[in-house]
């Protein structure tokens, strides 16, 4: 299960902090950031409550860059 | 510029402003030191805000906290000028990336935009505006004269001609009439059309096409991942050197029995922080891939990945399928041999024999007849599977194929060694004439592989075809290495070992026209279709993807291809080079905060610039 979520941020070594971020988030299988294209694409993990994890993730993503934020 | 890029603007002059007052107007002291602190304060108390949180989120190595640590630092050690100039460069620098990357993007965007608005249904006789996400499939719509074609369909009344060029990147105008396919992102040129859509906005070919475009840079490159992993062990590398630097030389001056100078050593430490941040690296990469992409979708040319412009511009052999790629794939009468009866006559009996037979050879020999075909004067058509074809013409006997059936019928022919398909015309059991039927190259395949060749590139051609027509094409288009008489299986294997003999560096290309050959566009490191328009298939298989079919877009992707990895080395290496040049001369005290700054803002206003010449040359262009 894939999903593309529009993001904002806006400096890109932020970016690919997120993408570690989003990576580490229990759930998630795979994640890229795409910072040209304001896009997070995220790989769930088999059987993963995409709305429960997306909410983990940006809550991580948080904790790396307090003023991102992810439209899901 | 957006709201908070105008609000740090504001900041950035107020500070400045008060900055050079301060300088003018102020004695050095303790009340000038306090207006720095103000200023100071102005200018970075985002900074410090952000450095707050994420010090409770542990993230320590993060850019703000370092450049906190750096001009506080600074500031203790009674360099407050520096302390607030640091700060303020910062900003800039960062309003600067912010505003440039958001602009690029926009432009970027711009460029790939045939996303089509709105699209017209007839709704109680009137037409009426819709957005294209709502029409459903088998709806009829209409386009009018100047406008585009949004969703993929059928034409069901009118005529007119389309201009391609949002998908193709060239100018080029197509006619179309009632039941001819329409691909969406075209643009009517003239009439009204109505056109039955046969398939949803979303999987039209414009969706499709932007979908790819915009999600190509999540493909990322090994220079992109280098970066990420670079930047990575870069700044707690730096910070640890720096931490390094502040406490070992005072300890070991002390130890024997000088001075231990502790804030000159501070001081370089500092610097050091300044040039932690990878930004200009981190931002300047994605940005010229980025721009790349957008570029070539502009004209045409479809590239599914960061790392698909790596593998292109390193490219050593490039292979080509023959047909639909060298040659048009249209068949057509070359000539006509060993012939008994007139030449037109060999053509009038092959045309009627092969009236009613649907396959390309028996279409290019009615169209070398030209005239119109009196079905009733066919009879008796009988096919012969893997031979040919016999019926009766009017009161004759005509037999048309290849060799094996003129050996059934007993007649000896001497084939020769032509480079065609050869159809022998048999008429009433005698020998009528040898009718040779070739591809037809297209114009600019001579020039794509002149200049492919001028590139240093050995170019190859694999084809299904027997020796003697694919040798013959090689040799008119100049490619040097021919694989001839392959089923679409060895198709796989040529290119196999051609890539086992590359050297490490070295990458293979193959281009095909996306029709049943997508085993071997996948295998090969870069996998380019051509001819894409309307053809999904192509789009799926390949790596790049080639809008028209015009064989010079490879030599055109390459261009691409290579100034775009000239661009993001020239910024690794750039970059790279001169933070460590300032990181050298800084521990030896020649370099102080005012170079670190420069080489950490500077860099990265330079490296972003240089990306972006990327976009201006297209811009030029279109």
């Amino acid at each position: 299960m894939k999903k593309t979520y529009e993001i904002e941020v806006d400096c890109a070594n932020c970016a690919n902090k997120m993408e570690e971020a989003a990576k580490a988030t229990a759930g998630v299988a795979n994640c890229v950031v795409n910072f040209m294209a304001l896009k997070m694409t995220v790989e769930f993990a088999e059987g993963a409550d995409e709305t429960k994890v997306m909410k983990e993730v940006l809550k991580n993503c948080r904790k790396v860059e307090d003023d991102c934020e992810i439209f899901f | 510029m957006n709201r908070k890029q105008k609000k740090n603007l504001k900041r950035i002059i107020i500070s400045l402003v008060l900055l050079v007052l301060c300088e003018i107007a102020l004695d050095e002291g303790i009340i000038k030191n306090i207006a720095y602190t103000v200023i100071y304060f102005i200018i970075g108390y985002d900074i410090l805000k952000k450095v707050t949180k994420s010090i409770k989120n542990k993230q320590i190595f993060d850019e703000n906290f370092l450049m906190a640590v750096a001009t506080i630092g600074a500031m203790l050690l009674n360099e407050f000028r520096e302390g607030v100039a640091v700060m303020l460069l910062y900003q800039i620098g960062e309003l600067f990336q912010s505003y440039a990357v958001g602009k690029s993007r926009k432009n970027i965007y711009e460029l790939m935009d045939i996303r089509p608005d709105y699209a017209n249904i007839e709704q109680d006789g009137k037409l009426v505006k819709v957005s294209p996400d709502e029409v459903k499939k088998g709806s009829i719509i209409v386009v009018k004269s100047g406008e585009k074609i949004p969703i993929d369909g059928v034409i069901v009344e009118g005529e007119s001609s389309l201009n391609t060029s949002a998908l193709t990147g060239e100018s080029m105008l197509r006619d179309v009439t009632v039941n001819d396919m329409v691909t969406s992102g075209c643009i009517n040129m003239s009439g009204v059309l109505k056109i039955r859509t046969d398939r949803e906005f979303g999987e039209s070919t414009v969706s499709k096409i932007l979908e790819l475009v915009e999600n190509a840079s999540s493909k990322k490159s090994e220079s992109e991942k280098f970066i990420t992993k670079f930047a990575r062990y870069y700044t707690p590398a730096v910070c640890i050197t720096a931490l390094v630097l502040a406490i070992i030389p005072p300890v070991l001056l002390m130890v024997i029995g000088k001075a231990p100078l502790w804030g000159i050593w501070i001081y370089r430490a500092l610097t050091f922080l300044v040039i932690s941040c990878p930004c200009a690296l981190v931002i300047s990469i994605p940005l010229g891939f980025f721009a790349c992409i957008g570029g070539a979708s502009r004209d045409g040319i479809l590239i599914k990945g960061s790392n698909y412009i790596e593998t292109l511009s390193r490219v050593k052999n490039i292979a080509f399928d023959k047909t639909g790629t060298i040659t048009k794939g249209e068949f057509k009468v070359s000539s006509i041999n060993n012939n008994t009866i007139e030449e037109d006559k060999v053509i009038f009996y092959a045309a009627y024999a092969e009236c009613f037979s649907s396959h390309p050879i028996a279409k290019s020999l009615r169209d070398a007849y030209g005239k119109e075909i009196n079905e009733n004067r066919v009879s008796e058509v009988k096919e012969l599977g893997g031979k040919g074809i016999t019926a009766k013409v009017d009161e004759d006997i005509v037999a048309v194929g290849n060799i094996r059936l003129c050996e059934e019928m007993g007649i000896s022919v001497d084939n020769g060694i032509i480079s065609g398909t050869s159809v022998h015309v048999i008429v009433n059991g005698k020998y009528a004439g040898l009718i040779v039927i070739t591809d037809v190259i297209k114009e600019q395949a001579g020039d794509t592989i002149n200049k492919l060749k001028n590139y240093g590139i050995n170019t190859y051609m694999i084809s299904g075809d027997v020796k003697a027509v694919a040798d013959d094409i090689a040799e008119k288009v100049g490619i040097d290495n021919v694989y001839c008489e392959l089923m679409p299986e060895d198709k796989v294997k040529i290119v196999e070992s051609i890539i086992e003999k590359q050297e490490n560096n070295e990458t293979t290309a193959f281009v095909g026209d996306g029709i049943n050959d997508a085993p071997v566009l996948s295998m090969a490191d870069v996998g380019i279709a051509m001819g894409a328009l309307g053809s999904d298939a192509a789009i799926e298989a390949a790596d790049i993807v080639l809008m028209d079919d015009n064989p010079f877009g490879v030599v055109k992707a390459i261009n691409k291809a290579k100034r775009c990895m000239k661009i993001v080395y020239e910024n690794i290496y750039f970059s790279i080079g001169v933070k460590l040049l300032c990181l050298i001369l800084s521990t030896v005290g020649l370099a102080n905060m005012w170079a670190a700054i420069f080489a950490d803002v500077g860099v990265m206003i330079l490296a972003v610039l240089n990306s972006i010449r990327l976009l201006i040359h297209i811009n030029k262009k279109g």
